[in-house]
């Protein structure tokens, strides 16, 4: 006996399992970062309107233009993430191996460069103890870089060694492609808000 | 979700405009953030609305949350509900001065 | 699923000893098998945690006296000469709470219980995700050493409260990190744990069970699966901000200008307590739910077939823990009414926490009127089960006074309090553990457990265990605050209270001693107890029917079974036995 309903949809609830588990998982997700905005309005709203202890203006500390790029690479990486799922329900699997290659790549970029901005912060002596606006900086980014790693991990796994399964179940690998597609978009979504909210305001 | 290949050819149409749209919105939320609302409180309202139009257009179409199930869209309701009540947290500690008599 | 699993599966028992030890019970992936190993664990979890409660109880007595026979077992930082040092008895203090909660308890109604009775209350072969279940146990397991290795931590182990407030939390000695190291594992064990649940009794569900068919037991599950879902996250977040800041200086929960043994502080400033406050406390309400629910979903079960009646209100019950689940979410700041929150706030909280005594209400009543007109079996599964009725009753009502923000003023951080969340937790849940065990010793073993040694343990436990928790109350309202070094010996306003401190630590002393049936029990039972069928309570869930288990044989049943009826056909008019299975037709 196998567990039912791995590849093809339940009838009454319409999804497979794993769909299922995903945006159960996504669900805290977001219960998660949403407790990190919930953190950061909490201690915005506190911080004293002047003096040296003021809340700074995102865009004064950090680099928008780096961040911009970033926001740019994020979002190319989501859609040749769809693609990539799009490819194989069309049945190529040679433009998925392209894409998912791109996606990896691109999420490659985004920590090389998001490695550099860490950088030049711990240059101009810019750390976690310096002030909360750089405290709540480097802790929601640095769970979204881990967000990051933990993608690509699994992306690179179903780029190369997990492809095996197109041969023996191909449902059942494109499924694994939308799901782990879910959770990039998701690590993409979280990205669009941290943006505007650390960088510009 | 169909997975008959020209249904998914018309999707593919679809992902790359919402594609152009996030990039355009990118550059309006860069843009937005050097206009001067008035008020800070106002120009974080712009550009959470912006964020939210970005944040919608990834959930429906990348995530495929607009054709999704039901039993998916009931349990992101639940959790939003939920998150709305975690957003209280702040707007609590702030509000210690209202008083109901 | 992989080749060898399929295999296996396909065929009959015999094959098993060809799997290798390490993977049939070591890293297992059959829910079974991964439900005892948290139990196991689990069970040994909470006695230790019963252990250093013991130790505490000893300090409370006698304050400042040496400890007898075992001083020598410590080390100079912890009980030089057999007295214990006040970090020390803050350690034991907050690792009881700690262990209790996140270690014993929640594992083993959520982990033990939940992993090994949903699969087969919902007719399905295995959990959703065997392998996700498998991780969350190892996780769980990861997560549990952490915490104990806070113990051989310089200061010892994390000694601010299981609370963890900061400030103090974040100047604290090296354990709070440990602490906080381990809290991260065991929430991301819950995580894997609740989404499997979920997606287990949403997808997997046998054909014919309708939600209205489903057992309550599992329906608790459920509910109990969103709270740890959705509750979790942010304590994992306050976590994180709390790591940040004792790693790298951070101050996210320290105010400007804290003065610490004389010192204003080299920190940034101008962070919030509170913030940690109201962060662990959002986990932290959902969590009382999380550790009463299934405790409510078990005693329904034992309940239902030892009465031989269908459960009185099945439906309003259901409907009750649904919007107890959702409402749980809007009390946590009663927690807080000390802390200056405002006066709109509170009566806010108040209020909510008003409509929340309504559901439990609901439940516990319905519970109540399924007795009625019963030929009750009283075995010593149901002896615990109508324990925990009044008990977890005292538990519920004495919370309400302090819900009310008035009569909290008085009552917040007292004796009153420990005496209140322990009648939930321990004659409520772990009584209800106790049932559950007795109950379902005989699927998991095969085996029943002696009736009267289990008989022996539940009058003692009893009687026991409102000795350590009822003078609570009368020291609480006396005035007599909890997480005293001394029990209250150096405060004018306790000394007429004093005396109850021995008579409760020796019920303490004799609770513990109340355990050795149960473990003589426990364990003479498996290998040489009565046997037991299939069926050995006569009962309709879906869980009887599977005669796979035991032995432990992966597949669950051998004829995915089909559902006919509601969980509780006991004593259908017109059918020759009293009770009918669910999946016959």
């Amino acid at each position: 006996m196998n567990i039912p309903f791995t590849t093809n949809p339940r009838p009454d609830t319409g999804v497979y399992n794993a769909k299922l588990g995903i945006w159960l998982f996504l669900a805290s997700e977001v219960m998660l970062f949403g407790a990190l905005f919930s953190s950061y309005i909490l201690i915005r709203v506190g911080a004293p309107e002047v003096g040296e202890n003021a809340w700074p203006l995102g865009s004064d500390i950090l680099s928008v233009p780096v961040a911009f790029t970033n926001t740019m690479v994020l979002i190319t990486s989501s859609i040749t993430m769809v693609m990539a799922w799009a490819s194989l329900a069309m049945k190529k699997f040679d433009k998925y191996k392209m894409f998912m290659g791109i996606t990896i790549a691109l999420g490659l970029t985004f920590l090389v460069i998001k490695g550099f901005e860490y950088n030049s912060k711990f240059e101009h002596h810019l750390f976690p103890s310096t002030s909360n606006f750089m405290a709540i900086y480097f802790t929601i980014t640095g769970l979204h870089v881990l967000h990051v790693i933990g993608g690509l991990i699994v992306n690179f796994y179903l780029w190369i060694p997990g492809a095996k399964m197109w041969e023996s179940d191909p449902e059942r690998f494109t499924n694994r492609i939308e799901v782990a597609g879910l959770y990039w978009h998701f690590v993409d979504l979280v990205w669009i808000f941290l943006f505007p909210v650390l960088y510009l305001l | 979700m169909s997975h008959s290949a020209e249904e998914v050819q018309k999707h593919v149409k679809v992902y790359i405009t919402v594609f152009a749209a996030l990039m355009v919105l990118t550059g309006v939320t860069v843009g937005a953030s050097y206009l001067h609302l008035g008020s800070t409180a106002m120009n974080i309202t712009l550009a959470l609305i912006i964020a939210g139009i970005k944040g919608t257009l990834v959930a429906g179409y990348f995530m495929h949350l607009f054709t999704e199930k039901a039993i998916i869209n009931w349990t992101l309701a639940l959790t939003v509900v939920f998150f709305i009540v975690l957003l209280l947290v702040p707007i609590l500690t702030e509000l210690d001065t209202i008083s109901l008599i | 699923m992989d080749a060898s699993v399929k295999e296996k599966s396909s065929h009959d028992d015999h094959s098993h000893h060809e799997e290798a030890f390490i993977w049939k019970y070591v890293f297992s992936i059959d829910h079974k098998v991964i439900g005892i190993q948290y139990g196991v664990t689990a069970l040994l979890f909470l006695f230790f945690g019963f252990t250093l409660m013991m130790l505490m109880r000893w300090q409370l007595a006698y304050p400042g006296e040496a400890i007898p026979v075992i001083s020598g077992l410590f080390s100079e930082t912890t009980m030089p000469d057999g007295i214990m040092l006040p970090e020390f008895y803050n350690s034991l203090g907050a690792m009881h709470g700690t262990i209790m909660v996140f270690l014993a308890v929640v594992p083993l109604v959520v982990g033990a219980f939940g992993n090994y009775l949903v699969p087969l209350q919902v007719g399905a072969i295995d959990m959703a995700f065997p392998k996700l279940n498998m991780a969350s146990y190892w996780v769980y397991f990861v997560g549990g050493i952490v915490m104990l290795v806070g113990f051989w931590m310089p200061g010892g182990a994390a000694n601010s409260g299981w609370t963890s407030y900061p400030p103090l939390s974040n100047i604290a000695t090296t354990g709070q990190t440990v602490w906080l190291l381990g809290m991260v594992f065991l929430i991301t064990s819950s995580l894997l744990g609740s989404m499997n649940i979920i997606v287990t009794i949403v997808q997997l569900r046998a054909e014919g069970l309708t939600w209205m068919k489903l057992p309550f037991f599992t329906w608790a599950q459920l509910v109990t699966s969103f709270l740890l879902l959705l509750a979790f996250p942010p304590l994992e977040a306050a976590g994180v901000l709390q790591l940040m800041d004792r790693l790298t200086g951070s101050s996210f929960f320290m105010p400007s200008g804290l003065v610490v043994s004389g010192e204003v502080l080299d920190i940034a400033g101008g962070g919030s307590p509170l913030l940690w406050q109201h962060l662990f406390w959002f986990l932290a309400h959902p969590e009382v739910y999380v550790l009463i629910l299934p405790a409510l979903g078990i005693i329904a079960e034992v309940i239902a077939n030892n009465t031989r009646k269908p459960l009185w209100g099945y439906k309003s019950m259901v409907y009750a823990t649904i919007f107890l689940g959702f409402i749980s979410f809007t009390v946590w700041a009663h927690h807080m009414f000390l802390t200056g929150m405002g006066t709109a706030i509170n009566a806010f909280f108040q209020t909510t926490t008003m409509i929340i005594s309504i559901p439990s209400v609901i439940i516990l009543t319905a519970l109540m009127i399924s007795l009625w007109g019963g030929s009750i079996r009283f075995n010593s599964a149901m002896l615990f089960a109508c324990a925990f009725l009044p008990m977890f009753g005292i538990g519920g009502l004495t919370g309400l006074p302090l819900g009310l923000t008035a009569s909290d003023i008085h009552l917040h951080d007292t004796y009153y309090v420990i005496g209140h969340f322990h009648y939930v937790v321990a004659p409520g849940t772990i009584f209800a553990i106790f049932a559950g065990i007795y109950y379902w010793y005989p699927k998991v073993t095969g085996r029943a457990m002696n009736e009267m040694l289990g008989k022996i343990h539940f009058w003692l436990s009893l009687i026991f265990i409102n000795g350590i928790f009822f003078p609570m109350f009368i020291q609480g309202l006396a005035g007599v605050s909890r997480r005293l070094y001394d029990g209250g010996a150096s405060y004018a306003h306790a000394q007429d209270y004093l005396y109850l401190n021995e008579f409760m630590s020796i019920s303490a002393w004799l609770l513990a001693l109340a355990q050795i049936p149960f473990i003589i029990n426990f364990f003479i039972s498996w290998k040489s107890g009565q046997k037991a069928g299939d069926n050995h309570w006569d009962a309709t869930t879906l869980e009887w029917s599977a005669t796979t288990s035991p032995p432990l044989g992966h597949g669950n049943f051998e004829v995915v079974p089909t559902v006919y009826r509601g969980p509780y056909e006991y004593s259908v008019p017109g059918k020759d036995k009293d009770f009918t299975p669910q999946n016959e037709a």
